[in-house]
């Protein structure tokens, strides 16, 4: 299948008077790790689910590699999905999930089989081949699925909120075993989540949106180090987002430290400390400034023990207003 | 906790197993006991003999390959059961996966669920009559053939015949079919079938592979509804047979009109044994407890 790229031109969607996907355009490379990221009733979904095929396009084209692929069933796209709640058919064997398409388009069953042991081994499921989907543990279904989908040697892989229905620990894991088997696949995948932190981990393109349209779309540093607009900054975290001097600014918040500043080069400010969290290699430290609101300060623990900080206290702060990041 | 054991879980089970001894075990257990008893024209006996199984199949297998008449009967019964049974899967199928699949609001589905089950604030013998003057010699069926000028005699088989026992029972049951099918597949999750579309499923493969493959348990409970029925029915086939067509059910009818009645238990005893024969067949094949 064509391991093309990903282009997307004023893609709409619309539920009656609703606009889910408000006319996005973006563009995907092939073989990039792109995470679609945004609070829930972002358009993410639905964004996924047109480049799917499941969901019929409003307006706007789909071009994946030399195809316009708009007006095509799922199967004829060079995409598969693999779905939220993974999808198992309940009725059948991991093997036979697993080499279902295959089964469809009419692949004899030896060879059929070879092919799905084939990718089986590549996600570790041999040994599990003719357990059904209710034997299996959740982590265990979430590679069935992945199986599924890969077994049509899809152009680009789509992953419906992949590792929500799994337990923190093992998210950690299954993240990055699909960082390696993109790698290695040299496909490209997309990912819908709204974890921020997963999209940072796994992404070469994060995509933001909100309310059906792209906020920011670049790679995780420009996202972290540039957010375009208040919401971005306010959703990947990590920033403190003040307005001073008249106009909005974001600082990071690992930039923020406790005690006063130089008078040229830093900002300084005071504020009663209403929070103090111990994270373990750092200290979050939450105060509510005057005029600015309130400000949070991820400290380096041997910093915070230095000069440690008390619930009610009043503290200056300061940071270099080089760190400052004016909105564009 | 308290301790498990002891003759609490048995005083909870008492209520439902008391209405089973009284309405299913003690009853059947009479039917048994009176098929081994004796009789006359004017009187029954308790007794211990197998006369009248051996009557049941007089001279069966010294006359095979011709049929006995109880050959015959369970051979006719049989019949119209594997007919009855497919047209009402067929249809019922059809019936609750347009219900399940093709409504796509929930209010409308239950509506059209409510509208299936209109039929059944008649009694069921006004459905079967009602039958007859749409399909007699002046019904209303002949009447609008030789009005459309497509024959000139009325057709003779549309009433008093299997034609019409075949009709009835399927407009009868075909909702015992409908009810479990469309359960099943109300539980079928929808994200199956898009997965099934990803994969390059067409129409008729998802059907074949994932809807039908998943509502084998409800056309299983549906199959057992119907079968059962069929088998021991008498009025249907009695009344929209014009009384000539023959079937278990009238064959134990008819004895027992006649005061026969151990004989009467040994034949049902007989026809309940073949159903359940055919129930365990069933679920050799489905697992029916998934659903239940």
């Amino acid at each position: 299948m064509a391991n093309g790229n990903l282009e997307l031109i004023q893609l709409t969607k619309r539920y009656g008077e609703t606009v889910a996907v408000d006319a996005i355009d973006l563009k995907v490379p092939a073989g990039t790790y792109c995470c679609f990221l945004g609070p829930s009733g972002c358009g993410k979904s639905s964004t996924m689910r047109m480049i799917a095929g499941h969901e019929v396009v409003s307006s706007g084209d789909i071009v994946l590699g030399a195809q316009n692929v708009t007006d095509l069933p799922p199967a004829k796209r060079g995409t598969a999905m693999m779905f939220q709640s993974y999808a198992l058919f309940p009725h059948l064997s991991v093997l036979d999930n697993v080499a279902f398409s295959l089964k469809m388009k009419g692949v004899e069953k030896t060879e059929r089989y070879r092919k799905a042991g084939a990718v089986m081994e590549l996600v570790d499921l041999t040994k599990y081949a003719s357990r059904m989907p209710a034997q299996l543990s959740g982590g265990q279904q979430q590679r069935v699925a992945l199986a599924r989908a890969l077994v049509t040697d899809p152009g680009i892989l789509l992953l419906d909120e992949p590792l929500s229905a799994l337990d923190p620990f093992l998210r950690l894991r299954v993240r990055t075993e699909l960082k390696r088997l993109q790698r290695e696949l040299g496909i490209s995948f997309l990912h819908v989540t709204h974890g921020q932190d997963e999209a940072m981990a796994l992404a070469d393109l994060v995509v933001i949106m909100k309310d059906g349209r792209i906020e920011q779309a670049g790679t995780p540093q420009e996202v972290f180090h540039r957010p375009r607009t208040e919401f971005v900054a306010r959703f990947m975290g990590g920033h403190n987002v003040v307005t001073l001097d008249g106009r909005p600014l974001t600082i990071r918040a690992d930039r923020v430290r406790l005690g006063g500043g130089e008078a040229g080069a830093d900002r300084s400010l005071s504020g009663e400390i209403r929070g103090v969290e111990y994270q373990g290699a750092t200290v979050t430290v939450v105060l509510a400034v005057p005029d600015a609101g309130e400000i949070t300060a991820v400290i380096p623990e041997e910093r915070f023990v230095a000069s440690p900080a008390a619930l009610g206290e009043t503290r200056a702060i300061h940071w270099s207003r080089a760190d400052e990041y004016a909105f564009a | 906790m308290s301790q498990r054991g002891g003759i609490a879980p048995y005083l909870q089970a008492a209520p439902l197993a008391l209405v089973f001894l009284l309405f299913l075990v003690i009853p059947l257990a009479i039917i048994v006991m009176v098929s081994f008893w004796t009789y006359t024209d004017y009187s029954i006996q308790p007794a211990f003999e197998v006369q009248n199984y051996l009557d049941v199949f007089d001279r069966c297998i010294v006359r095979l390959p011709t049929l006995c008449t109880t050959f015959r009967t369970y051979l006719s019964t049989l019949t119209f059961c594997a007919i009855v049974w497919a047209l009402t899967l067929v249809i019922g199928f059809t019936v609750a996966y347009f219900l399940a699949f093709e409504v796509r609001s929930p209010t409308v589905q239950s509506l059209l669920f409510l509208v299936c089950t209109i039929p059944f604030w008649t009694s069921n013998v006004i459905r079967m009559i009602s039958w007859i003057p749409l399909l007699g010699r002046s019904g209303l069926v002949n009447q609008a053939l030789i009005g459309l000028g497509l024959i000139d005699q009325p057709i003779e088989w549309l009433l008093y015949s299997s034609f019409s026992v075949t009709i009835t029972f399927v407009h009868l049951f075909t909702f015992f079919m409908v009810v479990p099918i469309y359960n099943s597949m109300l539980r079928i999750d929808r994200s199956l079938i898009e997965a099934a579309r990803d994969a390059g499923a067409s129409g008729w493969q998802i059907l074949w592979n994932v809807i039908v493959p998943l509502s084998k348990t409800g056309i299983a409970i549906g199959s057992i509804f119907v079968i059962t029925i069929v088998m021991g029915d008498f009025i249907t086939i009695g009344l929209m047979g014009g009384q000539q067509i023959a079937s278990v059910g009238k064959t134990i009818q008819t004895e027992i009109s006649y005061l026969q009645f151990p004989v009467a238990a040994a034949n049902a005893v007989v026809l309940l044994g073949t159903v359940l024969l055919i129930i365990v067949g069933l679920t050799r094949v489905v697992d029916i407890r998934r659903e239940l």
